[in-house]
């Protein structure tokens, strides 16, 4: 069964100056689920920094390379309002790497850097990394709301994903 | 070292105490200016250096990265480095990266002098 259509698709480049445009989206976003401010903020940190990951690791920093980000709401509630969570998927066309290389360092041991994939994980309720058949790396992001009982399920529209950016 | 950059401003109050305010979100597009501007300032013989946080209201790791390079910095040249005013957001980044132990923070700018 194929994947229903992103309710949101943003794509960027990867110059760090969007990062900001690209975590108020998600913070607004998130609010409308029903996330209260704190976590909102931090789901937009994950973001940033899966973003900053790509830029610094996946790109070597250029800043003209795509990323794509996807937004599926959980659930959709009366007058089809998202509700339940968020299911984020973060698409680049960067390096692709192992999943098991996707792992943060140790926090005792304190040094500049490395922190992103912990903040991630400590942040999201499922974190998946993925090569994509055939060029860069997709990550799944899922944040379901405090008051969400079930596993995640994306709200089924009954549309077709649209095609890959290849 | 820029002074008066419209994202961080500084000022001395006193001999070799600096309070650096950004004004800023503090990630990827930015922390390598708080980088320069907090290495400089610990390089020209600061003794006291405070970073005013009450203005910003957002920081990623980069920004995290930049704090834990000057604390290091800092050390070495037997000089304190103090965080101020850190928004509840802010701080949360910290409680994540178990870094909120690691630096000495207060609540307001006058608790830093």
């Amino acid at each position: 069964m194929s994947e229903p259509a992103p309710h949101i698709r943003l794509e960027l480049v990867s110059n760090p100056v969007y990062l900001s445009g690209a975590r108020e989206l998600i913070n607004a976003v998130a609010k409308r689920v029903g996330f209260d401010d704190i976590a909102c903020s931090k789901i937009a940190l994950a973001v940033d920094e899966a973003l900053c990951n790509i830029i610094r690791h996946g790109y070597d920093r250029a800043t003209d390379k795509p990323i794509w980000i996807s937004i599926w709401p959980l659930a959709q509630g009366e007058d089809h309002r998202p509700a339940g969570g968020l299911k984020l998927v973060i698409e680049d066309e960067a390096r692709q790497v192992t999943p098991e290389q996707m792992r943060g360092r140790e926090l005792e041991d304190i040094k500049p850097g490395g922190l992103g994939v912990h903040i991630i994980k400590e942040v999201m309720d499922e974190v998946i990394y993925e090569q994509r058949p055939s060029l860069g790396m997709r990550l799944t992001l899922i944040k379901r709301t405090p008051n969400s009982d079930d596993p995640a399920t994306v709200a089924d529209t009954a549309a077709q994903r649209p095609k890959p950016p290849n | 070292m820029p002074e008066n950059d419209a994202a961080f401003t500084s000022h001395s109050p006193s001999q070799g105490v600096l309070v650096v305010t950004p004004d800023v979100d503090i990630d990827m597009s930015r922390s390598p200016e708080l980088r320069t501007i907090l290495r400089q300032a610990i390089d020209s013989g600061t003794k006291k250096l405070i970073v005013d946080l009450a203005k910003v209201e957002y920081m990623d790791s980069s920004g995290l990265a930049t704090l834990v390079e000057v604390m290091r910095q800092a050390k070495g040249h037997k000089a304190d480095l103090v965080l101020a005013a850190l928004h509840e957001k802010v701080r949360a980044i910290f409680e994540i990266a178990r870094l909120d132990q690691f630096f000495t923070i207060v609540d307001s700018l006058d608790e830093a002098l």
